[in-house]
């Protein structure tokens, strides 16, 4: 196991990734953020803080869950199974510039059911995808907009994200 | 344990008899991600893309039928309508030949209603597809079961020490069994009301309690679920008239002033109006009736969500 982001080197992460967003699209579009369950989510909701500061704004903030929209939801799991959660979207998607959040960009099979999935309330101006760590392993043609690590790692390995929310402390590794 | 941890193994839903509790409460938790999906523009998700649905109804059905096949069709499966009457069964076609003929042809879920008992158990021994119980003779309704526990439990937040009554016709009643099972294995007291002649045979055996005075008991109900008496398929009549019925067990304006105020009606369908419910209480605000049946379809959702994933597990 080696530690990729401490929980100070996660801020930061998030800061930078917040004022990129804000410079990039922020003051022109109407944006709203919506995060992946579950570790999306989180970030999404850190992301939406910080940048309601920056934007002096309120920007709606949602969570999707894709579970229905994977595209091995009939495929035996092993030990585990997808389990449906709800989808929480309380705002109108139309015609926004919609900050996709993941924890995560890998092979980029989420952010296409994400995708698929955000269609379904609508159609947005736009979808930006943000990401904590953007890694190497691409399965789909499918890049982030906002990434606040980019790193290169064989197959094998594997990035988890902790979060104080959901996992007691914030951290990245790679196992 | 989290709920997303738990494993669901079962590819067919035959009754909620010989299920957990967890795996009820599963089902439950799994429906609630589904009910959203009822509100969204685009009112369907791409899961069960490719698989096919046969309905295959041997008993008239509106509610249960379109609810199945608007809960396949929002999981955008295909769906086969079958029904007895305009099918080869009034030709002489068994039960087993008829599903095995609709198998070879791909399917992957039946939905079999049927007046005889055991008819789901028997198909699900004998086809390769998922085998989910719509309602067999007087045994169980397993999904109304699941959405009348549902509806309670999204209401009142859980079901640990509601006092349940289950009133009228509970010797001809699925549905009645099957919310035996459901809410007495989450933690709920069933008492079942009605006049001696509509009780089962056999009703120590169930957990549950009995009355046979509802003006006895209403008083500390939390939750009434008003049965239909199925005079279809009552040899002799039960009781000396209608009238005396509803005068006894009928739930009207006036005895639901001895009702707790925040007490849920609830009603499986089709209401017999001015029999066992009068019409100002079945669409009261005690009345839960049509909110059962927009949770029937997220329910069902999860119900065939869950036996394709228990079938992945299988395979």
């Amino acid at each position: 196991m080696e530690v990729l982001l401490n929980s100070d080197k996660i801020a930061g992460c998030i800061t930078a990734l917040a004022d990129d967003i804000a410079s990039r699209t922020g003051k022109v579009d109407t944006i709203a953020i919506i995060g992946i369950r579950s570790r999306g989510e989180i970030l999404a909701m850190r992301l939406c803080d910080k940048l309601n500061k920056i934007l002096k704004t309120e920007i709606p903030c949602g969570t999707l869950d894709i579970t229905l929209y994977r595209d091995d939801i009939n495929e035996p799991q092993g030990d585990s199974q997808p389990f449906v959660r709800s989808t929480e979207i309380g705002f109108d998607i139309g015609e926004k510039v919609i900050i996709l959040v993941d924890d995560v960009l890998h092979t980029g099979r989420s952010t296409r059911a994400a995708m698929d999935a955000l269609i379904a309330f609508g159609r947005p101006k736009a979808i930006r995808l943000a990401v904590l760590v953007e890694r190497t392993g691409r399965e789909l043609p499918i890049t982030a907009d906002f990434a606040g690590l980019k790193i290169d790692l064989p197959v094998d390995k594997s990035v988890q994200v902790n979060f104080v929310e959901s996992d007691e402390q914030d951290r990245v590794i790679v196992i | 344990m989290k709920k997303n941890q738990f494993i669901w193994k079962h590819k067919h839903l035959i009754g909620l008899r010989d299920l957990s509790s967890q795996e009820i409460e599963h089902i439950l938790d799994t429906a609630e991600g589904f009910e959203e999906i009822s509100t969204r523009s685009v009112k369907k998700a791409p899961t069960l893309r490719g698989k096919v649905v046969v309905n295959l109804f041997f008993e008239d059905s509106t509610r249960t039928r379109n609810s199945f096949s608007l809960a396949a069709n929002r999981l955008s499966a295909d769906v086969i309508e079958f029904t007895q009457k305009s099918s080869s069964v009034s030709k002489g076609e068994t039960l087993l030949d008829t599903a095995r003929n609709l198998e070879a042809m791909g399917i992957d879920i039946v939905v079999i209603r049927h007046s005889a008992g055991g008819a789901p158990k028997f198909l699900s021994r004998n086809i390769n597809a998922c085998v989910i119980n719509a309602g067999d003779g007087y045994c169980e309704h397993p999904t109304q079961g699941l959405l009348d526990a549902y509806t309670i439990r999204k209401i009142k937040g859980s079901l640990e020490g509601l006092k349940v009554g289950i009133v009228g016709d509970i010797a001809h009643s699925r549905v009645a069994r099957s919310n035996i099972y459901a809410l007495t294995k989450l933690g709920a007291e069933v008492i079942l009301v009605g006049p001696p002649t509509l009780m089962p045979a056999k009703v120590e055996k169930l957990p549950v309690k009995v009355s046979y005075s509802l003006d006895d008991c209403l008083g500390e109900l939390d939750v009434i679920n008003m049965l239909r008496i199925q005079f279809e398929r009552m040899g002799s009549n039960p009781f000396p008239s209608i009238k005396e019925y509803s005068h006894y067990f009928g739930l009207t304006v006036e005895r639901m002033k001895k009702a707790k105020p925040d007490i849920l009606v609830m009603h499986p369908g089709p209401i017999n109006r001015g029999l066992e419910i009068e019409s100002e209480v079945a669409d009261g605000p005690n009345s839960v009736i049509l909110q059962q049946v927009a949770n029937g379809l997220a329910v069902r959702m999860a119900v065939m969500f869950l036996v394709n994933q228990g079938a992945a597990i299988k395979k």
